[in-house]
């Protein structure tokens, strides 16, 4: 799996690419950590995650965690309509701020 | 603060390529710890176990790790081991020992078996009972078991896969747990407060010699194991995430969750069924056998159980905790449960040592146990089943009465008023909360049916009409089955309401059966347990046909829900009245029943009922308190007539007499 950031009009997002598994949790959960800036808005963009396990789902609902912990807000974008499904029937769905785009996710969070 | 790794974390030796050390005998089954999986598994007779893993999907096992002498306390035998993904991750046990069926010893080291304390099974395919390893750690946030005294439930019996599997249901995960949660606006609508779900243990749904399908489920294979086929992320392991979902957001509204659960039996019948688990891991301790090594038959299905045995009293008590503390289930029914009285031989037990500690378990303490409170080899307990003060009892003589009455059984008038009163007869030391009271459950018509068919129609289920009960106490109002007959639907719409009505007046735990509120009809079959489709799915549409039944239901609930005096209290809260007010007739051939039920206040009603095929005029007790009678429910009235909203019911207009249509139910109210 592949993490990618980008920062778009001051917002950071972070696109995982590949699959999020046990296998790759572990590292994407560290990856993650130390890409998450110390504040400000942070967009997750899953629409290049091809898989989520119940591994992946704990390691975004940790990193949510981290993120209210800090004074960084963070939503996520890109959800295909599987990985949405199985995050609603699981209730992880529920944890998060989802939006439908980057653009979006920043006038979310900005309100 | 700094968290020290475990210092016995790490391998001390290799098996099959794996590393490993000898594992923690407790807790059973597969448990995650740091860097692997301490596997723990009992078997007292066998003399080798060796635990298989696989791939998941592939046909051949990737290790066999045989459990050296070493790794075994006692009859447990229990391994760490390092290094595995537990997500693609199945396993079981190949267990070896003597093979001598006449000592009740069955091992067969050629096959493998699940863990009977797998949190999940794979649960479809070639490989469907191949156990699982699950992340265990959910968010519950603050859930709180609703703790809603046992007298205030009205508990709603369900099948989580028929209750949404319907296209009607217009949900977006149809037959599944997350298929419930969409329901739930649906269920507080209804004003139930309790769901009871029929088995969601993993079971063979294809188990079944007559029509190869097996729908309800009353044969467990996997007791820690929720339905994967219930989970709409049943394919993705996702089961136990989902489950606990559906209990924290049905918490959430309110509501409770009670498991109905199966101890008595298990999938793998007598000597001819497969062996799956128990069978193979320990034969002669799990089941009760006969002194040639023969099963036992006290369930109707081939085996039983031998749930007092100490080693099987300790899996069903570690299974009711996991439900209890890790999924928050809120309580149980329990299938057959006069079995769960038996000993090894079948005896009935004076002091069974099971139900006693059930009853007496810290984790269960607030949970709700109830039983079904007799079994298939003819042991009826209802009314004096161990109850160490703490049981409740599926009140089979409440549904047998009640259709009896509504049905028009001459002599039954007297009995209506004792099981209308919590059935003090039986359960006067423990109180109203120890009856559960039903008309209809699962397990026979459902209410259309059983105001419309006088015999069962079970010709679909492969058995010529031989299987299912044949003592129903229905009857089907002048015409058997379908008609479009005015007065026979007519009839029928009353009937229906007559039981409803009679339920939610009466003291003690009522039970529905889910879709009764909107006339769900099986066509006759009252054993539709091999049925999956049209026959037991429940047809949403059925809430536009039927909006009044539903509307009628909605408020004998919240009706209810207002009247406390409905639920319990003192004897002497209740008066008894007839044709003359003060003067019941409980003569055989009296068919009115009036019951004056005062809380004080405005907790004062007033319950009569006539199976008379005529209308009678009763006279009136007067309102208590200077008020004034208010009429609540009258079945004999057209819709929307027949029920108002409860706190806006309008007055009486005559307060001294009360005019109750043939085959009736009505229900005044002071305010």
């Amino acid at each position: 799996m592949r993490l990618r950031k980008e920062l778009r009009g001051g917002v950071t997002v972070i696109s995982l690419d590949g699959q999020l598994d046990s296998e790759t949790s572990p590292q994407v959960q560290q990856d993650l950590r130390a890409l998450l800036p110390e504040d400000g808005l942070v967009v997750l963009d899953l629409s290049r995650t091809l898989y989520m396990s119940s591994a992946g789902l704990r390691v975004l609902l940790l990193v949510y965690r981290q993120a209210q912990h800090g004074t960084v807000r963070l939503a996520l974008t890109g959800l295909s309509p599987d990985v949405r499904a199985i995050m609603e029937a699981t209730g992880f769905l529920g944890f998060f701020t989802v939006v439908e785009s980057v653009e979006q996710g920043v006038e979310a969070l900005t309100v | 603060m700094t968290i020290l790794e475990p210092i016995d974390a790490y391998p001390t030796q290799r098996i099959a390529g794996y590393p490993v050390r000898a594992g923690r005998s407790l807790p059973f089954g597969a448990t995650r710890v740091p860097g692997g999986v301490n596997f723990s598994v009992y078997s007292n007779h066998a003399t080798s176990v060796t635990l298989v893993l696989y791939r998941e999907g592939e046909p051949e096992p990737m290790a066999e790790l045989p459990f050296p002498e070493s790794f075994r306390v006692g009859s447990v035998y229990a391994m760490t081991v390092f290094g595995l993904d537990v997500e693609r991750l199945e396993y079981g046990y190949r267990v070896d020992g003597p093979r001598r069926p006449w000592e009740g010893h069955r091992f067969d080291p050629d096959l493998v078996l699940s863990d009977p304390y797998a949190r999940m099974l794979t649960g479809h395919g070639p490989y469907r009972h191949r156990s699982r390893v699950t992340l265990d750690d959910f968010d519950w946030e603050d859930d709180r078991p609703p703790h809603l005294p046992h007298e205030d439930l009205v508990i709603y019996e369900l099948h989580v896969r028929g209750f949404t599997r319907h296209d009607s249901s217009g949900v977006a995960a149809p037959g599944t747990y997350a298929g419930l949660v969409e329901k739930i606006p649906y269920l507080l609508e209804l004003g139930v407060n309790c769901v009871e779900l029929m088995p969601v243990f993993e079971f063979d749904e294809t188990d079944n010699v007559f029509t190869g399908v097996n729908y309800w489920g009353y044969s467990p294979i996997g007791f820690f194991s929720p339905k994967a086929s219930y989970a709409a992320t049943g394919r993705d392991h996702m089961q136990v995430d989902e489950f606990k979902h559906m209990v924290k957001e049905l918490h959430r509204a309110g509501i409770e969750v009670l498991l109905d659960v199966v101890f008595n039996h298990t999938a793998e019948g007598d000597e001819r069924g497969p062996a799956i688990s128990f069978k193979g891991l320990d034969n002669a301790t799990y089941y009760m056998l006969t002194p040639d090594g023969h099963y036992y038959n006290f369930s109707g299905t081939g085996n039983t159980l031998n749930c007092n045995h100490p080693v099987v009293r300790g899996f069903v008590l570690d299974c009711l905790r996991y439900w209890a503390a890790e999924c928050h289930v809120d309580g149980f029914r329990f299938d057959l449960a006069a079995i769960l009285g038996r000993g090894s031989d079948g005896e009935l037990l004076h002091n069974p040592p099971l139900l006693e500690s059930l009853a007496y378990d810290p984790i269960l303490r607030d949970r709700k146990l109830i039983a079904e409170a007799w079994d298939a080899a003819g042991l009826y307990q209802v009314g004096s089943f161990p109850h160490y003060s703490r049981w409740s009892e599926w009140n089979g003589r409440y549904r047998d009465t009640v259709r009896r009455y509504v049905k028009g059984d001459i002599g039954v008038t007297g009995e209506l008023a004792t099981r209308m009163v919590g059935s003090p007869d039986m359960y006067s030391r423990r109180g109203a909360a120890a009856t559960v009271n039903f008309v209809t459950s699962h397990d026979g018509f459902t209410l259309r049916d059983l105001v419309s068919y006088d015999h069962k129609h079970n010709e679909g289920n492969g058995e010529g009409n031989r299987d299912g009960d044949d003592a129903n106490n229905s009857w089907n109002c002048g015409h058997e089955g379908v008609t479009d007959d005015p007065a026979v639907l007519a009839l029928r719409a009353r009937q229906q309401r007559n039981a409803l009505l009679l339920l939610l007046a009466s003291r003690g735990v009522p039970m529905l059966l889910a879709g009764d509120e909107l006339g769900r009809t099986q066509l006759g079959n009252n054993n539709a347990y091999c049925h999956d489709g049209p026959v037991t799915w429940l047809d949403w549409g059925l809430r536009e046909e039927n909006a009044d039944l539903f509307r009628f239901t909605r408020h004998a609930i919240a009706f209810r829900r207002a009247h406390p005096v409905l639920r319990g209290g003192s004897p002497g809260s209740v008066h008894w009245h007839g044709v003359s007010a003060w003067s019941p007739d409980w003569s055989a051939h009296s068919r009115v029943l009036a019951a004056l039920f005062d809380g004080g206040g405005n907790d004062c009603v007033y319950v009569a009922a006539n199976s008379h095929w005529e209308s009678h005029t009763l006279e009136l007790p007067p309102a208590p308190r200077g008020q004034a009678w208010h009429l609540f429910a009258d079945t004999a009235a057209a819709p929307p007539m027949d029920a108002f909203e409860p706190g806006s019911e309008p007055p009486l207009a005559n307060q001294s007499q009360l005019s109750i249509g043939p085959r009736s139910v009505a229900i005044l109210v002071t305010h």
